[in-house]
């Protein structure tokens, strides 16, 4: 028989957050340090397929994630513990069990002391629940489109899902602070003609009534049109225009490999080859910048940092550090590293706790992935792109597949579609061969879109794009 | 076979039957047709270290509630991670509102394929609970594993374990009632070397994840124990190996790397929703559709492959799924045609079949999903060992370990690479190989199939974070499979792909 843990569940209607968190502090008032972090998520959603709805959810869930830290005569240790808890004296006995596991742990390598973080007005209010009618409008206008769908022989696919979470971040080093992050997404997939053809588009955005369902259909429905002509194309490096989502795609696995701890141990596409990392080095001559902002007004995300376990991103003790936003890479020039102030001192770089958004532009880059099309001569129109993986991490090689719609480009027009194909190539070396680009829009990277929501990046006509095979799938 | 264990207490404390009539109550009053309650109580612990140091630990419980109801033809659904009856009915009448916000956009009412009551306890054959074991216990003996890696050669070493403890309570409006706790664990090791070019590569430990405890870490049979000795002596070589020439090679396949081209080609694609559109616009579709079940030619006369959920130590082992249905076994290829789907009981229901079980949930607040089962594929009883195997391949490659996957949203095009690439000559392996990955259309690659190895190359491989849905949802499933020689395949220099 297992040890048996205290039964948890979410807080009861009438126990307050404020009260849960304020509980947590006294209880590990005898610790040398304590974090607690209290993270609500309320969502609500909804999923269809062939012009129906199939399912529809409502969910609302409270964690209580707390630190225990316990000095030693060299470094630190802690002991960390997330559970759901129904009131004070839950969150008491999970502080008590995190002490327990800080008295048995080790010094951790990332010890430091706390950062007096900031206090934030309003910190003891709740959220308001998460209801199937948050979603009501889009509904509305997924019904509309279901009918004329029908009516003209298409299918329509897709989700859409609006999202609550509120942070609420106590240190005993006076942090207190509650962050408020509001998203949600649509995505549309439109199929016809039994099938064979296949378009989509997707966005993101701070509240639903602010997507414009009618938009992406249409955007969806010009896709389908355009594959009623087929053009073969081999396989090579071609000459394309990638759409925002597939850009973010692009830039999003370009920012995932580029953390301190991985150029620190002299790994990936940052380190110095015999030591050090590449910060400071213009690594092309694009003038292409990808940063986060946390204070963006759209895709604005919590500007402190509330961890209650440590990987190469994150560490327990930043706490309460700012997240001031960074630029990674700046007009071409690495100017970051996602990092930690552990791993940034392993490093040697600044500190960068990444804020969880993506922002790409080019300098100079306006108007539309159209008006962009409309000056690329002859290529391809990538619409976006599908399980991407790294295979090496040395290069930053990834492979992945188009998906959902490739067009032909002669002179600036679109003339067909062409098949779906597999990609071999390189983010850190396709920012060499970026040619232009149009104004940023929030968009929805379609691979990445589970851990990276929030994005907003441009189109991009990239030379010498590398399709190393055809995709059968349509 | 593991001493049969109870659910643990705690678990068994929660007012499980308090909390289900009170949402079921709600259900049955609003009119549903069907409505379930799950209790899901889920626990994972990861250590991780990083050369001599613990470099982080993360221990989550998550509990909740859902309610899941069909109400005139609609589903519905709501969760909470509040556990009061007060919780439970509020989340019930959530669900309700759900199903009727869905109503209007329901062109075909939902239906269920029937199952018999189900009532009972079931939990997984495991010997040590690795709850019982403490993080800095378990920390040592990584830290352990990385002194070895280290003292052996490497630049760097890291080593993890992870492991999950799931519970769950089921009840329905028909009467059913189960509950159901299993444990599950995926440790590893990885060698990280430098070479004097300043080149670097990694090589990580085969240890799969399986439904089993503390024993798959330490004691008799543990995997690690034996593998991580040699782990930094593999990468050097590994490092210092030929880059490969492409082309056409017969490629023998171990299992540590074959579970993974079963579960992205055969698994993934003979799941009904996928057949039938349900999951085209996020994981994709099927070229495996229904209106050639029986008679489409999968792969070669040597390619049988079943979905089951018994087999002991599974990832996708139960006792009955998320709605209520036993588990079982079937065929899904059989002498290579396609004969059987992965079925729920809304898909079974579309076809007029009865379900097989394969509704799964990840979380207390996600809704069930059509997941799959363990799928594997059937060794030969007769036939070879790995050096057999090998002996009957004049021009190929032996591919062990996985490595980077994927593959297009209708299951056609994929790309694999692995830990480890050796050349084989006339029958016999000779020094390894790199920047390999091979790359195949699923059907083209299956009839290619021209050995299938015996009982005593079979493994049982997996994964514990299989992604489908939406919201997403990572499901752990098991794989089995013997190695194999699949002739002429088409391997690429990734070196020269990136170039």
């Amino acid at each position: 028989m297992s040890a048996t843990h205290p039964q948890p569940s979410g807080p009861r209607a009438d126990v307050r957050v404020e009260d849960l968190v304020d509980a947590a502090l006294e209880a590990g008032a005898a610790a040398d340090d304590v974090v607690v972090v209290v993270r609500r998520d309320d969502a609500t959603n909804l999923r269809w397929a062939a012009n129906q709805l199939t399912t529809t959810g409502t969910t609302s869930t409270t964690s209580v994630g707390v630190v225990v830290v316990r000095d030693l005569e060299q470094g630190r240790a802690y002991g960390g513990l997330t559970r759901q808890v129904q009131d004070v004296a839950g969150v008491r006995r999970l502080v008590a069990d995190a002490a327990a596991a800080a008295a048995r742990a080790e010094a951790a390598e990332d010890a430091a002391p706390l950062v007096p973080g900031p206090v934030s007005a309003g910190f003891g209010e709740e959220p308001d629940e998460a209801s199937p009618e948050r979603l009501a409008g889009t509904a509305r206008d997924l019904g509309e489109l279901f009918a004329r769908s029908q009516a003209e022989g298409r299918e329509m696919f897709g989700f859409a899902e609006h999202t609550t979470t509120t942070t609420w971040t106590a240190t005993s080093a006076g942090t207190r602070h509650r962050a408020v992050e509001p998203y949600g997404t649509v995505e549309l997939n439109g199929k016809s003609h039994d099938r064979t053809r296949s378009a989509w588009a997707g966005t993101g955005s701070r509240e639903p009534a602010d997507v414009d369902v009618p938009a992406l259909a249409a955007e969806v429905v010009q896709g389908l049109e355009w594959q009623a002509s087929r053009v073969d194309v081999a396989p090579g490096r071609h000459r394309v225009v990638l759409t925002p989502s597939a850009t973010a795609d692009v830039l999003g696995s370009w920012l995932f490999g580029a953390d301190a701890r991985t150029a620190a141990d002299g790994r990936g596409v940052f380190a110095r080859p015999g030591g050090g990392t590449r910060l400071g080095e213009r690594l092309t001559d694009v003038r292409l910048t990808v940063r986060d902002d946390p204070a963006h007004p759209v895709l604005g995300t919590s500007d402190v940092v509330a961890a209650t376990s440590t990987d190469a991103f994150s560490s327990v003790f930043d706490t309460g550090l700012a997240v001031p936003g960074t630029r990674y890479l700046d007009a071409g020039v690495l100017g970051g590293l996602v990092s930690s102030r552990h791993t940034a001192a392993l490093a040697g770089v600044p500190v960068a706790p990444w804020a969880g958004n993506l922002l790409v532009d080019l300098e100079g880059g306006a108007g539309s992935t159209a008006d962009l099309v409309a000056g690329m001569g002859d290529g391809l129109l990538v619409t976006c792109l599908w399980y991407v993986r790294t295979v090496d991490e040395q290069t930053m090689l990834v492979t992945g597949l188009t998906r959902d719609g490739v067009y032909v480009v002669r002179g600036g027009e679109v003339v067909g579609a062409t098949s779906n194909f597999r990609f071999n190539d390189s983010p850190a070396a396709m920012l060499g061969r970026v040619r232009g680009a149009g104004a940023p829009q929030v968009c929805l990277p379609r691979e990445l879109g589970d851990y990276l929501p929030r994005a907003q990046a441009p189109a991009l006509l990239v030379d010498g794009f590398h399709l190393s095979s055809v995709s059968e799938a349509s | 076979m593991s001493t049969p264990r109870d659910v643990d207490a705690d678990f068994l404390a929660l007012p499980l039957d308090a909390l289900a009539d009170a949402a079921l109550q709600v259900a049955r009053d609003a009119g549903a047709a069907y409505a379930a309650v799950r209790v899901q109580q889920v626990r994972e612990t990861v250590v991780r270290v990083r050369d001599r140091a613990v470099e982080g630990t993360s221990d989550v419980t998550e509990a909740g509630l859902s309610v899941r109801v069909v109400l005139d033809g609609a589903w519905g659904f709501a969760a909470t991670g509040s556990l009061d009856p007060g919780a439970a009915a509020r989340t019930a009448a959530l669900a309700v509102r759900s199903a009727r916000v869905a109503r209007p956009l329901v062109l075909r009412p939902v239906e269920l394929a029937p199952v018999p009551v189900q009532q009972g306890t079931w939990v997984s054959s495991y010997e040590q609970d690795p709850f019982d074991v403490p993080a800095d216990e378990q920390a040592g003996l990584l830290l352990g594993w990385g002194e070895q890696v280290l003292a052996s050669g490497a630049a760097h070493a890291e080593a993890e374990s992870w492991c999950v403890k799931e519970q769950k309570f089921y009840a329905d409006l028909d009467g059913g009632r189960t509950v159901q706790q299993r444990v599950r664990m995926h440790p590893g090791v990885t060698a990280v070397v430098v070479a004097d070019d300043g080149r670097v590569d990694t090589v990580r430990s085969l240890a799969p994840p399986v439904g089993r405890g503390w024993e798959h870490m330490v004691g008799p049979g543990a995997p690690l124990p034996l593998e991580v000795p040699g782990l930094a002596a593999l990468a050097r070589e590994k490092l210092a190996a030929p880059s490969v020439e492409p082309g056409r090679y017969d490629l023998v396949i171990a299992p540590s790397q074959l579970w993974l081209t079963i579960h992205e080609s055969v698994a993934h694609a003979t799941e009904l929703d996928r057949a039938l559109g349900y999951e085209a616009a996020y994981a994709g579709t099927s070229f495996a559709t229904p209106d050639q079940l029986g008679s489409r030619r999968y792969g070669s006369d040597l390619m049988t492959v079943t979905g089951d959920r018994v087999v002991e130590h599974g990832l996708s082992t139960v006792g009955w799924d998320d709605e209520g249905v036993p588990a079982q076994t079937w065929d899904i290829v059989r002498d290579g045609v396609h004969v059987g789907y992965q079925l729920d009981r809304a898909m079974a229901a579309e076809r007029g079949e009865t379900s097989n079980g394969c509704a799964y949930a990840d979380t207390p607040v996600s809704a069930p999903l059509q997941r799959m089962p363990n799928v594997s594929l059937a060794a030969d009883p007769d036939g070879p060992d790995l050096d057999g195997l090998v002996a009957g391949v004049e021009d190929g490659i032996l591919v062990t370990g996985d490595r980077s996957w994927s593959i297009d949203m209708q299951r056609f095009n994929f790309q694999f690479t692995a830990q480890t690439f050796h050349r084989i000559r006339s029958g016999r392996v000779e020094g390894m190989l790199r920047d390999v990955a091979y790359q195949a259309s699923t059907p083209d690659f299956w009839s290619r199939l021209a050995a299938v190895g015996g009982p005593s190359t079979w493994s049982l491989e997996g994964a514990l974070n299989c992604g489908k849905g939406q919201p997403g949802q990572a499901a752990p499933v098991s794989h089995g499979c013997p190695a194999v020689v699949v002739q002429g395949v088409s391997v690429l220099n990734t070196e020269q792909e990136g170039a």
